[in-house]
């Protein structure tokens, strides 16, 4: 009981020195926070800026107005889903433990999953680029690359998960393969499905908003743009713009969750 | 539900209206999707003779660049310092605000309701356009990397946080409501200790997303590792590209790993 404590002890103290070794590693690396002059500035400029957005900006029928580029970044959020989704299917089904029996596909397919978790979305456009050239087009392959990696764990980690016994059932039954994954697992999986790639489509209309940065199309484009001339009234119409996208989207998304599950 | 529906599968029994609606829905969404790739250029024609240069690309990144690694040392040990500090000052601001946000601690509707809804504002955006923002602020540098991630960690620290506080045990507070303490003290004593495990979980959650956001925020020139990836991709030398996934990956795996060790030891 005794030396436990102490064990105890022991290890908290080790554990304190190492939380404070990596605080100090971290903040000692650090260069000096130097505001410059024009800090401050562009701070109030900002604040001004998002106060009075640029409104003649939302729609302008000569083209690259807010409204077409919101347009654009669903666009590029909702194709990307569509593709992830359709994507995942095969992956997901190869990586349930209890669909595929042979220990190294599943464990093949599993890594291969979270080989394309590690990346981050934007890496991937990047990579896109350069094959299909800058474009909205890139983007969508990004993120229909990209949101495999997610929803083929959920959806596979989901399908482990399955209750057996009406597949049992449908086997007894002498049901073919084809059709005990019809009848059995199928209608089990369906509402989670629909629901993990809504929580994806949600996650990648973020996303959307900044493939533009790098070049891959949507609202990123205009809003790096304006950035870089300093057209605060500009980045406040685009900011607030994707606040309301975002927010839209969420409470519409979510809404359907809620009756899905 | 699911074993009505199964019987109706099964059983072959007339469709019952919701079917219109299934078929409704199916063919909104195809059309969606029609209109989507209309609208951003899709093509076949396209992605078929740009199969190549992915392939071309795939294999100009085998094998990495080893020697490039000794050089990347430094902005991978930036980037996860971006991530430590920009965290850090994330879960400090967050661990007030979240008491403000919480409607069992602060009872009044026009303090929790303004908190959440500057919370939501903040997680609508993306840490890249955060730090684009940021860099426009301060220059280029690992400063507005640090205070996008700061602020992008924000919103989601706080939003897990005040869930956390809301689903606490009310005991020990209206005991301590009952004796006469005041609300620092009904906070420090009643809400804190009940918390602190599942904010410690939180915070490392966040520390591991903010390690990968980091890891790409230098695209925008906020510090870290990013910015090698854009100049690497740039001037074609797609070997040094390699080498900087991999050991961006090596990076993430083990603090993922650590990370997911400490906070099952909390739970």
């Amino acid at each position: 009981m005794k030396r436990d404590k102490s064990f105890l002890t022991i290890r908290r103290v080790l554990l304190v020195i190492a939380v404070l070794a990596v605080y100090t590693w971290a903040f000692s690396g650090l260069p000096i926070l130097q505001f410059k002059e024009t800090s401050m500035e562009v701070i109030s400029s900002i604040f001004s800026g998002l106060l009075q957005p640029d409104w003649t900006y939302v729609y302008d029928p000569k083209g690259e107005d807010l409204l077409r580029g919101l347009l654009d970044t669903l666009a590029i959020a909702l194709l990307g889903t569509f593709i992830a989704a359709f994507l995942c299917i095969p992956f997901s089904f190869m990586a349930a433990r209890n669909i595929v029996k042979n220990k190294a596909v599943v464990g093949t397919n599993k890594f291969i999953l979270s080989f394309i978790r590690v990346f981050p979305d934007i890496v991937l456009a990047l990579l896109f680029i350069k094959a299909v050239g800058p474009g909205a087009f890139s983007g969508v392959l990004a993120l229909g690359i990209g949101a495999v990696g997610m929803l083929g764990k959920l959806i596979s980690e989901d399908i482990e998960r399955i209750d057996f016994s009406a597949r049992e059932a449908l086997v007894a039954t002498g049901a073919n393969p084809v059709k005990t994954l019809m009848f059995a697992v199928i209608p089990q999986v369906m509402p989670n499905f629909f629901s993990f790639v809504l929580y994806r489509f949600e996650i990648n209309v973020r996303a959307a908003t900044i493939l533009g940065i790098i070049g891959a199309g949507g609202i990123g484009t205009p809003l790096i743009f304006a950035l870089s001339v300093r057209d605060w009234e500009r980045v406040g119409i685009i900011l607030l713009g994707i606040i309301v996208m975002v927010t839209v989207i969420d409470v519409i998304s979510g809404k359907i969750r809620a009756r899905l599950t | 539900m699911k074993t009505a529906e199964l019987k109706n599968q099964t059983t072959g029994m007339p469709a019952p209206p919701k079917k219109t609606k299934q078929q409704f829905t199916v063919l909104l969404v195809l059309l969606l999707v029609l209109a989507s790739g209309w609208q951003t250029g899709f093509s076949f024609e396209e992605l078929m003779s740009g199969l190549p240069n992915m392939w071309d690309l795939i294999v100009q990144l085998i094998p990495p660049n080893w020697s490039y690694f000794s050089q990347i040392t430094v902005p991978i040990l930036e980037t996860i310092r971006m991530a430590v500090v920009g965290t850090t000052i994330g879960g400090l601001l967050a661990a007030p605000l979240s008491m403000l946000a919480a409607r069992n601690v602060i009872h009044t509707s026009w303090v929790t309701i303004p908190c959440r809804f500057i919370l939501n504002l903040i997680r609508t955006l993306p840490e890249l356009l955060l730090a684009a923002i940021f860099v426009a602020i301060f220059g280029i540098g690992p400063i507005p990397g640090i205070f996008a991630l700061a602020l992008f960690s924000l919103g989601i620290i706080s939003k897990l946080f005040y869930e956390s506080i809301e689903s606490i045990d009310p005991g020990p507070m209206e005991a301590m409501t009952a004796v006469g303490a005041n609300k620092i003290k009904w906070i420090v004593f009643g809400v804190l200790p009940q918390v602190t495990s599942s904010f410690v979980s939180f915070f490392l959650y966040a520390f591991e997303i903010n390690v990968r956001a980091a890891a790409v925020l230098g695209l925008v020139g906020a510090g870290g590792i990013g910015l090698y990836y854009e100049q690497t991709l740039g001037f074609f030398e797609y070997d040094k590209t390699a080498s900087l996934i991999v050991y961006t990956l090596a990076v993430v795996l083990i603090i993922d790993y650590v990370s997911t060790v400490a906070r099952e030891k909390l739970t």
